[in-house]
């Protein structure tokens, strides 16, 4: 028998409208002076609106602030190492704007003059207004969860992938959680966890999920020995 | 009879079209009062038309209504128009005292609604002058503000700054104002003429109706015949490019008949074109939909080589037929092109004529980034996109200056 969760699954999903803070930059000094004091939501727009709004991007570029010091300001290297930053390690937005700071400072120290951008193509910081709704959709079991993936829209996905986990302080995902404490799948919370979602299109992230459970479901068409 | 909600479905997906739904749901009784100044002609009216059957079909209460104004009226509101898109005019004493009479009467005649009113656009911005109680007021400004005659904003700002929100089409456009302000591009209707899938005979008649070779490469324009999308510089373009590709130049628009200025550069063009078999210079009248469709799908590159633009959507509709685009870095065309993934972008002839060779010599990659521009109006620029934002935009109001919105009361 199929393990069915006391608990199930509520498919959230999060919708965003893009509020303009006035706050622009044109050159390296500008942008790390404001970066330093933007409230975190607005690292988090930079850093995720990509996923959702670029989807045949994937796996580049992972976040604003690469693309634009490498596109526009057109110093590569530091692009490239904004690109690195793992954004799965950090557990908060504010230890991630701590680390792309310290990348854009160690970069600048002793490097004058800056490049600035052309007019027109400043960096304009952006911030994610965010509204959290449930959707109708449920699942108690590993087999409604997987149908609930198949149809959840990619903003649904996002969420409980990267909202929740940095956005609402979080250190998990939700669906590593549910799955270990609803239905004791330890092996698929933690191949979920292992994941670096940053690296897929919003598809190919429904796609890798599925293929996580897909092994679990197939097996649980046959008997348990 | 214009369809449904459901029929955005196989577009965006039936999750996308759900949450439209869920969204529709916490609005729904809340009553919209959209002001604008035109029922007919130009982008507002026509996602106006579209998005308010949508608005009453998810549970809002929409309405439009249209302000009044003589002939006098809109040539003031014409050069406060081209004023805040840089030109070089100002505003007389005598136009002053004509926008404030103009407001006064609408204010007399108008019944304005108590719960959210959303002014498109300057021509009604001062209605906020009798603002009734408890009532929230959007402004939507569709205009590129980003280097504005400052007179004339000065003019207007003292309205603006009562508004609860203003609304920009690109962050650029914004300016320092004390109120908040919300990105939301505009978005263009997949199901309308101008956009739906057509079959390939109604194709070719249109392209062979132009006078053009069905069977060699098409590079084409769309725009007015107006200065700033520089049609000219995409005749030298195309020259540059025609040394070594064989490929056909359509320069496609209107807005010459009734405009002077609009005259005048389509005969600059034509001039320009001399006995270039292969420049087509042709003028359609403003409600061609069909044949502009039919000649984005019939193209091999689609140049939109605008030196200021407000939004661009004409770019949209190439990328949304899977074209592969060459466009001015201008206005809001870096948000639907993000260069060498979803289409070109370019500052000069040269890197026109550049990309444009690249293009036409290496058709895999462009098919690329049409694909690419296809997937990526497909997510941000349809019209269903745009209803979700102000459906956001309305249930906003009742969170002002908050990030983080709980739509359910139980988490957030």
């Amino acid at each position: 028998m199929p393990a069915v969760a006391r608990s199930p699954f509520r498919f959230w999903t999060r919708l965003t409208l893009t509020r303009l803070t006035g706050r622009r930059a044109a050159d390296l000094a500008e942008l790390v002076e404001h970066l330093r004091v933007v409230p975190p939501s607005v690292v988090f727009h930079h850093t995720h609106h990509f996923l959702v709004q670029h989807q045949h991007l994937s796996p580049e570029p992972p976040n604003d602030f690469a693309f634009w010091v490498r596109n526009v300001l057109q110093e590569d290297e530091l692009g490239e190492q904004l690109a690195a930053i793992d954004t799965v390690q950090f557990p908060s937005l504010k230890e991630l704007r701590v680390r792309i700071v310290e990348v854009i400072d160690r970069y600048m120290d002793g490097r004058r003059p800056l490049r600035t951008a052309p007019a027109g193509e400043e960096f304009h910081f952006q911030d994610a207004i965010s509204f959290v709704l449930p959707t109708p959709h449920q699942a108690a079991t590993l087999a409604e969860l997987a149908m609930g993936l198949q149809h959840a829209s990619y903003a649904s996905i996002a969420y409980h992938l990267f909202e929740a986990r940095l956005r609402v302080g979080a250190q998990d995902n939700d669906f590593s959680r549910w799955l270990e404490r609803e239905l004791d799948e330890p092996e698929i919370a933690a191949a979920i966890r292992r994941m670096d979602p940053y690296t897929h299109t919003m598809e190919g992230l429904r796609q890798r999920l599925l293929g996580l459970l897909a092994p679990r479901l197939a097996s649980e068409l046959e008997p348990r020995a | 009879m214009t369809a449904g909600l459901d029929a955005y479905a196989p577009f965006v997906g039936a999750a996308t079209i759900e949450e439209l739904r869920l969204l529709g749901d916490r609005l729904r009784g809340r009553r919209v009062q959209n002001i604008n100044s035109t029922a007919v002609g130009g982008g507002v009216a026509e996602i106006l038309n579209r998005m308010i059957p949508l608005l009453r079909e998810v549970g809002v209460d929409a309405r439009w209504d249209v302000i009044r104004g003589g002939d006098e009226f809109f040539a003031v509101t014409k050069t406060i128009h081209n004023a805040l898109h840089g030109q070089p005019v100002a505003l007389t004493e005598h136009d002053v005292a004509v926008f404030r009479e103009a407001t006064e009467q609408n204010l007399r005649t108008m019944t304005l609604c108590d719960d959210i009113v959303f002014v498109h656009d300057p021509q009604p911005v001062g209605l906020i002058e009798r603002r009734p109680p408890g009532s929230r007021w959007l402004w939507r400004c569709h205009i590129d503000l980003s280097a504005p005659q400052p007179a004339v904003w000065e003019f207007l700002r003292p309205w603006v700054e009562r508004y609860d929100t203003a609304v920009f089409s690109a962050p650029q456009f914004s300016r320092q104002l004390p109120i908040d302000q919300v990105l939301i591009a505009p978005s263009i209707d997949p199901l309308a003429d101008k956009n739906r899938e057509l079959d390939p005979r109604t194709i070719e008649n249109v392209v062979t109706g132009l006078g053009l070779d069905p069977t060699r490469p098409l590079v084409t324009q769309v725009s007015r015949f107006d200065r700033l999308k520089d049609p000219v510089g995409v005749i030298e373009a195309y020259r540059l490019a025609r040394k070594y590709n064989d490929c056909q130049l359509l320069l496609v628009g209107g807005g010459a008949t009734d405009d002077p200025e609009g005259r005048d550069v389509l005969a600059e063009c034509r001039e320009r074109a001399g006995n270039d078999p292969d420049i087509h210079v042709v003028e359609l009248p403003p409600a061609a939909n069909v044949e502009i469709n039919a000649i984005q799908r019939a193209s091999t590159v689609i140049l939109q080589k605008s030196l200021r633009e407000g939004f661009g959507l004409t770019v949209s509709e190439a990328l949304w037929k899977g074209k592969p685009v060459i466009a001015g870095a201008v206005g809001g065309i870096p948000l639907q092109i993000t260069h060498r993934y979803s289409g070109i972008l370019t500052h000069t002839i040269e890197g026109t004529a550049y990309w444009l060779k690249q293009l036409l010599n290496a058709p895999e990659f462009a098919h690329q980034l049409g694909a690419n521009g296809r997937e990526h109006v497909r997510h941000n620029f349809l019209l269903t996109r745009h209803l979700r934002d102000y459906m956001l935009l309305f249930l906003y109001l009742d969170h002002l200056g908050e990030s983080l919105i709980s739509l359910d009361g139980r988490r957030a």
